[in-house]
């Protein structure tokens, strides 16, 4: 089994599902992080089978829990320092998320109008769903920006 | 501006005042004295255009606009978070039709003056279903306990949908949907109605629930949102309102229409005094008229 070591002081984002990681990656913009990242695939789950973890080693400041939690809010954010968890933090569906997904609406004003935010505002909660603050479109899947 | 955007209390002071206006029209012939609209019409709509421009003369003031985009700077590829900053220096509230879904909530954010969406694509007609609440109340008296049957089109007709989300707020509504399965009402609204408790029915043919309404709103059924001609010819004649069907109704009910009408309803109808059609027209510029003069602040 492959190990990957302990980080002293950032964040561990466990039970991330399988195969979701590089696109947490992405809009978490680790890229543009000057730290250590570690992307793990496929790691053994007792809750779902299979899993994603990410190790990233920063300040737990610069991570935007909103993006996460819209993307998945049963990861678990661990929040490491001196290389023990001091924190589990809770995600929450944010009531409003700004340029994460784009309106694909043709008949949306966000269609001509370059400049305007893709602003997606948290219409049912139980539910789960997000409609433009626009037109009032539904999130589908596939609408990732 | 969605209509649910206002309580019931604030569409009752609207309403109030609209009333108000239909009585007394002399009292507020110079209420918007030196202000001035600017009327945005990015897509033409003489209807609609003309009767804020009547709300606005009638109130003392003055009306300047486009009636479409290609005579705005729109055609020379502005924006219209740019055009209503600009319009925001020459007038003091602005009615805004455009094709695209939000740009008058976009408009309104970037704005310094109250911007009235006058229908933007599919999505809302805010003003139309206030004239439809306003005839309502003033035919009848109130907006609650009716059997509503809503003829034609539900499917795309974007003020039959505001409408039933403007009524599921008063108590005791009923609503009967009457169209072809083609153009059936949304899920999405079946679905509230269930979750609200609030009764509905879905019928094919008008006549056979014409006596149980006290409100018929009519809408027209377009051949183009047929799959094929053969069901349009067979069913197009469920969903005219001629004098035999008036016959079938209560005394008292009105029949309603967001007009233009083309063949929905035979002008034979016109003359029965149940016919509300045109006095509805006339409403919606009293609605207007107090929507007007409540954004000014000077209601």
């Amino acid at each position: 089994m492959l190990n990957v070591g302990k980080i002293e002081e950032g964040f561990v984002l466990d039970h991330i599902k399988a195969g979701k990681s590089l696109s947490i990656y992405e809009h978490l913009q680790l890229d543009k992080l000057d730290c250590t990242v570690a992307i793990i695939k496929n790691a053994r789950s007792g809750k779902l089978g299979k899993k994603d973890i990410l190790k990233v080693e920063c300040d737990i400041n610069m991570l935007d829990l909103d993006v996460l939690a819209f993307i998945d809010h049963n990861i678990t954010v661990n929040v490491i320092k001196n290389g023990e968890i001091v924190e589990k933090k809770e995600l929450v569906l944010p009531k409003q998320i700004k340029n994460v997904i784009k309106c694909h609406n043709p008949r949306c004003i966000t269609s001509i109008e370059q400049e305007l935010p893709h602003i997606f505002v948290l219409a049912d909660p139980n539910k789960e769903i997000y409609r433009c603050k626009y037109c009032e479109e539904k999130y589908r899947e596939s609408a990732t920006l | 501006m969605n209509p649910l955007d206002f309580s019931v209390e604030e569409l009752d002071k609207l309403f109030d005042l609209a009333n108000d206006i239909e009585k007394n029209p002399s009292k507020y012939a110079h209420a918007c004295d030196g202000k001035i609209l600017a009327t945005c019409f990015y897509e033409p709509s003489t209807r609609t255009r003309l009767s804020f421009e009547s709300a606005m003369t009638r109130l003392g003031g003055r009306v300047i606009g486009f009636a479409d985009a290609n005579s705005s700077s729109a055609a020379k590829g502005e924006s219209v978070s740019d055009t209503i900053r600009v319009i925001s220096c020459y007038a003091d509230i602005c009615a805004m039709r455009h094709p695209k879904e939000g740009a008058p909530m976009v408009a309104s954010e970037k704005s310094g003056i109250p911007v009235i969406n006058a229908g933007d694509g599919g999505h809302y007609h805010p003003t139309q279903t206030l004239t439809d609440l306003l005839t309502i109340r003033s035919l009848k008296g109130h907006l609650d306990h009716f059997t509503i049957g809503l003829c034609g089109d539900l499917k795309f007709g974007r003020t039959v949908h505001s409408l039933i989300n403007a009524l599921v707020r008063y108590p005791g509504t009923k609503f009967i949907f009457i169209s072809p399965e083609e153009l059936r009402v949304p899920d999405y609204i079946t679905e509230m109605l269930k979750e609200k408790n609030i009764p509905f029915e879905e019928v094919i043919r008008l006549e056979n629930v014409m006596p149980q309404l006290d409100l018929l709103y009519m809408t027209r059924v377009q051949k183009e949102r047929f799959f094929n001609e053969e069901d349009y010819v067979r069913l197009k004649d469920f969903y005219i309102l001629d004098t035999a069907k008036m016959e079938l109704a209560r005394k008292d009910m009105l029949v309603l229409h967001p007009l233009p009408r083309v063949n929905e309803i035979s002008v034979e109808v016109d003359e029965d005094e149940r016919a509300a059609y045109f006095r509805q027209a006339q409403y919606g510029v009293y609605v207007r008229m107090a929507l007007i003069l409540t954004l000014l602040g000077l209601a």
